[in-house]
């Protein structure tokens, strides 16, 4: 009797280690194992991918989602575009290349509102079958389509495509997109108003094509697994392993497979930093993003590099607060909070990278004047960090606004950056101006943005990444009741400038750019924000790493189509 | 008797694991933000209302309350916000199974290892073995298992290249983190079952025991050890639950796609498909553990009757 407990016992335990111990294997995401030969496949290809040529890396998150229209995050983006192809495509440099369509057999109409494209026809999806203009029709009719519940859909096209808006807002058809594909190889485009930086789309992933039959064949299960996912680009995914990692192989079958020089790319999920240097360090990575003090340690080693990114962050001040709206709204009060913080200090004590302190809010290396080639960002230092003048501002302030004390709230994020970012700015701003208390807020990411958006804060700090090439992304930024202007910014001049920028000015390249130029210029005059920095990222990478030296301007940060070891 | 026993608990179970869905769902509406913010704040107001419309979030809360409840009976957890359109019992499923493998490895040899340690300390008491067996079982359970995380990659995998620095890829990877997560269970078998120990092999019935010329080993396998294993079954319930449920440190430092990262983190980005049916899966997996640990307590030691001695 005693020994059948026992046996019980044991036998209990056995079962807990059988039960949990088949987790390595069949991991090919949710319905594994369900065809043998296929997993089978998986292996073999894993196998392959395991060679010489394949780029090792890690990711801080699993990818979310690799449906195209769906996909809002950097990771998902990125291996979007790995795997799939679009109009066009980014290349080094940030350039704008031909993919499916031929870029220089592009025309445009001459009022800016109709883009034939030409698609090279011997492009093809995984199974063999081309890639038509009709798998851009649909894949652009399924994007808008408000089922879909795409937001980045909404967000470039509504009020730019053609019956756009009208059709997320569920008053028009997914089919009545002003989309059409007069023949197999030519894919037309109407547009509401011209949209200067449309090649940009043309490269971003809401805009790519999709296989209609395979897609819906998939139904539910489409882009959930490797076998879930039909790629046309340069790259597809053999294997998905969630929030453990996936495996691409180069794609044979992609019309330019002879200009990859990849075999493969194998990415890992490690969300710990230190976790990620150290597999670096024993060599079972080529390259790891670096955070934190990792950065500091790390910055005389010769695998070290920066690459500057398009992100800009500036110190918000909200002119509609409740509390401190009337201080907010005074130039002089504004100019002094814009000068009284050290930059530099910014970022040693926040990032501790080296990243630009910058006196402006559209970014350098961004976009380049359409004739002469020189860059948007001609440099400003009305903001700069000045102490003396700073100071001199705020007296003036203290007169105009009759104030002798004054506490500001300073809203910010609850993770470790954002608690720094808090400290810093309250000592360097307390410092410096006789008489101000800053009073640190800090709450959950998801609650700052709420708070933001109802615009009931005082300070926070914020930043922006473009989604395409085009410094109106930025300059956009602060109209009068524009969408993202939570700090009530408003200057008629300005509004004109941008206005016509997005409007009458659209086919006119030069005074466009140089519009947005000067209306930069009256927003920092006018010292709407407070700019702080470009952001970088700092990365360690074998030497044997190709391609891999810059961030492209938007959407994907690296073209893996490009990527070469010299091993 | 036992069978009657048995459904009367689980009728209790099923009651609690209803309050607790319920409770759980009210107070995920008072998580501030919103599923919808990924983005940095580009979402407009008028698009995230389309979103919420989209997913049901903008009907009254006792609507919502009686969809998922009627759902979740069928079987239906909904599908995640952070990860389009993935289920989340596939999401459960996928991660459950790598932080199941290592709780249920580090629990095993940790309390394995815990009862000898505590058993050869009790045998040897007041000697070195004792006394470094004390040093071992305090320092397991002072300092945090993130810590020997830490210091066993640094080591066995950077330093001395002997194991992998992380990732779940085969057998060989999981024992840097099963070692890292088995240090408290061991330390709390070893001090509760020393202390049990001492406590038993000091009554009269092992006294008795001896004058009547019964081995050692018989007194102390067969009387002792079971004696003292009650205190430590009833710590090792509700710590299996902890165990094979995952820990987010352990599981981040060493890269393992486990559950406790996930249920962390679907907290932080409001997901709260996901934030329910992991609430859910813990619940029911530590109503059920104790009901096995109460009934583990009949089959090591007689005494207890589970009817409440009434018959």
């Amino acid at each position: 009797m005693r020994q059948t407990k026992l046996f019980l016992l044991v036998l209990t335990f056995i079962l807990t280690l059988v039960l949990t111990a088949c987790s390595f294997e069949n991991g090919t995401n949710n319905e594994d194992a369900q065809d043998s030969s296929q997993e089978k496949d998986a292996e073999e290809q894993l196998e392959g991918t395991e060679g010489e040529n394949v780029l090792r890396i890690s990711s801080t998150s699993d990818i979310p989602t690799m449906d195209p229209i769906m996909a809002e995050d950097n990771v998902s983006i990125q291996y979007t575009d790995t795997v799939y192809e679009g109009l066009y495509r980014l290349a080094p440099e940030g350039k704008i290349v031909s993919g499916i369509a031929k870029k220089e057999e592009t025309e445009v109409s001459e009022d800016g509102l109709t883009y034939t494209f030409h698609l090279r026809e011997d492009a093809q999806w995984e199974n063999g079958e081309p890639v038509t203009a009709h798998d851009f029709v649909y894949g652009w009719q399924r994007a808008i389509n408000p089922d879909n519940k795409s937001f980045y859909a909404n967000y470039l096209m509504s009020g730019k495509l053609k019956n756009a808006a009208e059709i997320y807002g569920g008053d028009l058809e997914p089919s009545e997109l002003a989309v059409s594909a007069p023949d197999d190889y030519t894919f037309v485009v109407e547009l509401e108003k011209p949209v200067p930086y449309f090649e940009s789309y043309a490269a971003f992933p809401t805009f790519l094509p999709m296989n209609q039959a395979f897609v819906e064949e998939q139904g539910d299960d489409f882009a959930l697994a490797p076998e879930n996912i039909l790629s046309n680009g340069p790259f597809k995914m053999t294997e998905w392993n969630a929030e453990a990692g996936w495996e691409l192989e180069k794609n044979e079958d992609y019309w330019d497979a002879e200009n990859v020089a990849l075999d493969g790319i194998s990415v890992k999920v490690i969300k710990e930093a230190d976790t990620a240097l150290s597999n670096y360090e024993v060599g079972e990575l080529d390259r790891v993003t670096l955070s934190g003090a990792q950065v500091k340690d790390n910055q005389t080693s010769p695998e070290f590099n920066s690459l500057a990114e398009t992100s800009v962050f500036w110190m918000k001040m909200n002119q509609a607060s409740e509390s401190a709206g009337e201080e907010m709204q005074n130039l002089n009060f504004r100019t002094a909070l814009a000068k009284a913080f050290d930059k530099q200090a910014y970022i040693d004590v926040v990032y501790g990278n080296d990243s630009n302190p910058v006196n402006f809010f559209v970014p350098e290396n961004f976009v380049e004047h359409p004739e002469t080639g020189e860059d948007f960002q001609t440099g400003s230092d009305v903001l700069a960090y000045d102490v003396e003048a700073a100071k001199e501002a705020w007296n003036t302030a203290k007169k105009e606004l009759g104030f002798e004390e004054i506490t500001l709230s300073f809203l910010s994020g609850d993770s470790d950056v954002a608690k720094n970012i808090s400290e810093i700015m309250k000592t360097e701003l307390e410092k410096n101006l006789e008489g101000l208390t800053i009073e640190t807020v800090n709450v959950p990411w998801a609650q700052q943005l709420d708070i933001m958006r109802e615009q009931d804060y005082e300070l926070a700090v914020s930043g922006w990444g473009p989604d395409y090439k085009d410094a109106i992304s930025f300059v956009d930024l602060w109209i009068t009741d524009g969408e993202n202007n939570d700090i009530s910014y408003s200057n008629e001049e300005y509004d004109e400038l941008v206005n016509a920028a997005k409007g009458e000015l659209a086919t006119k390249p030069v005074e466009r750019f140089e519009a947005m130029q000067e209306a930069e210029k009256i927003a920092l005059e006018d010292a709407a924000i407070a700019p702080i920095m470009q952001r970088k990222t700092s990365v360690l990478s074998k030497e044997y790493v190709k391609g891999m030296d810059q961030l492209n301007p938007f959407g994907n940060d690296y073209s893996f189509k490009y990527v070469e070891l010299d091993k | 008797m036992m069978a009657k026993y048995i459904i009367q608990r689980i009728i209790y179970m099923l009651i609690t694991l209803f309050i607790i869905a319920s409770a759980t769902f009210v107070l995920m509406q008072f998580l501030p933000g919103s599923p919808f913010n990924e983005l940095g704040g580009k979402m407009t107001a008028e698009q995230e209302e389309i979103l919420l419309e989209e997913y049901g979030l903008n009907d009254p809360v006792p609507v919502q309350y009686a969809r998922y409840i009627s759902n979740m009976v069928q079987g239906d957890l909904g599908v995640s916000f952070q990860y389009d359109n993935r289920s989340v019992t596939s999401i459960i499923l996928d991660r459950l199974g790598p932080s199941a493998h290592l709780g249920a490895q580090a629990l095993v040899i940790g309390s394995i290892l815990g009862i000898i340690l505590g058993m050869v300390a009790a045998i040897r008491h007041n000697t070195w073995v004792d006394y470094s067996s004390n040093v071992i079982a305090v320092i397991g359970i002072s300092i945090p298992s993130f810590v020997f995380a830490g210091l066993l990659q640094y080591y066995f995998a950077v330093q001395w290249r002997i194991f992998p620095p992380s990732f779940w890829e085969g057998p060989i990877y999981t024992v840097l983190p099963t070692v890292a997560l088995m240090i408290f269970p061991m330390a709390i078998c070893a001090r509760f079952m020393r202390t049990e120990m001492l406590e038993v092999l000091g009554s009269d019935y092992i006294e008795l025991a001896r004058a009547k010329g019964v081995s050692n080993n018989t007194i102390m396998f067969k009387h002792a050890l079971r004696n003292a294993l009650i205190p430590v079954i009833t710590v090792l319930g509700p710590m299996t639950v902890s165990l094979m449920t995952g820990t987010l440190v352990i599981e981040q430092i060493f890269a393992v796609p486990g559950i406790g990262e996930q249920f962390v983190r679907s907290i932080s980005v409001n997901d709260y498909p996901v934030i329910m049916g992991t609430t859910m899966l813990f619940s029911v997996l530590f109503v059920v553990v104790i009901l096995v640990v109460d009934l583990l307590y009949g089959l090591i030691d007689p005494r207890i009757r589970l009817t409440g001695g009434k018959d």
